[in-house]
């Protein structure tokens, strides 16, 4: 009985443990799931924007402020990623509650879904700021 | 030795209580506020780039209207409760030791209690002139 333990502890010890992300070839389904995540994670910081924007608007103190680092190069840059992220995850979404219905899980279209996600994304993301830049007038 | 009938502990089968039937609470939630949040944030963008470039006053004055500020609202209570959530199962995910994974639940829920209530402070203000 004891020697039994012995050899049950010593072959749990030495299981090998579970592959991680590493081990595996990347797949653009992979690397896209992993996306979703990150932009969800951009995204939560991005609310403190949102928020800035709110209290900055409330009041007459403090909007010029906002204005000046929404127009500033760097703004404009975490507020074109932002986009991105947005819409990403907006899409990503999309395809995750038709995966939810159980539908879109063949190989071609779970691949289609994906590649769908990621052009979808870029595309609408220029096509927006190319649009707001057009409108505005903004150089 | 036997082993047990059935998989349930005996204190299960004294409390005579079965599966508490909300396992699957996070799940819908997210999932919930997910469609919630697809025509929300579409509004709030468009909202945002009709706003661009507009003085504090005008902004103040749209932002303020019923149906900007009641948008804006829904807008921000369904993206900070989909946010509270996701970020839970990525902390869950990753962090593993005790006292760090509590402190950053709760980090977590102080931020999008405080972010949103931030930005509903704000929407609020604005809609009422204070």
């Amino acid at each position: 009985m004891a020697d039994t333990r012995t050899v049950e502890r010593r072959s749990a010890a030495e299981r090998p443990l579970s592959p991680h992300l590493q081990i595996y070839k990347p797949t653009l389904t992979m690397m896209m799931s992993i996306v979703h995540r990150i932009t969800g994670g951009a995204l939560y910081f991005g609310m403190l924007l949102v928020a800035w924007w709110l209290i900055a608007a409330s009041s007459p103190n403090g909007y010029a402020r906002f204005q000046w680092f929404a127009s500033s190069w760097i703004g404009r840059l975490i507020l074109f990623g932002y986009t991105w992220a947005l819409i990403h995850h907006m899409l990503g979404g999309v395809r995750h509650l038709i995966w939810d219905t159980g539908r879109g899980f063949g190989p071609n279209e779970r691949e289609w879904l994906v590649a769908a996600n990621l052009i979808g994304s870029i595309a609408l993301t220029l096509l927006l700021w190319i649009f707001v830049l057009l409108t505005m007038g903004v150089s | 030795m036997s082993g047990p009938a059935h998989i349930r502990t005996p204190l299960a089968r004294v409390r005579g209580y079965g599966s508490a039937k909300s396992g699957t609470e996070h799940f819908w939630r997210q999932r919930l506020t997910a469609v919630a949040n697809i025509p929300l944030t579409i509004a709030a963008v468009i909202i945002m780039i009709m706003l661009m470039g507009r003085n504090q006053a005008a902004t103040a004055q749209i932002l303020g209207s019923p149906t900007v500020a009641i948008i804006l609202m829904l807008f921000v209570i369904s993206n900070v409760v989909h946010m509270k959530i996701g970020m839970q199962v990525i902390i869950e995910d990753y962090v593993h030791e005790d006292s760090s994974k509590l402190t950053l639940l709760m980090a977590n829920t102080f931020f999008c209690w405080a972010v949103g209530a931030v930005a509903i402070y704000a929407l609020l203000k604005t809609s009422f002139g204070l």
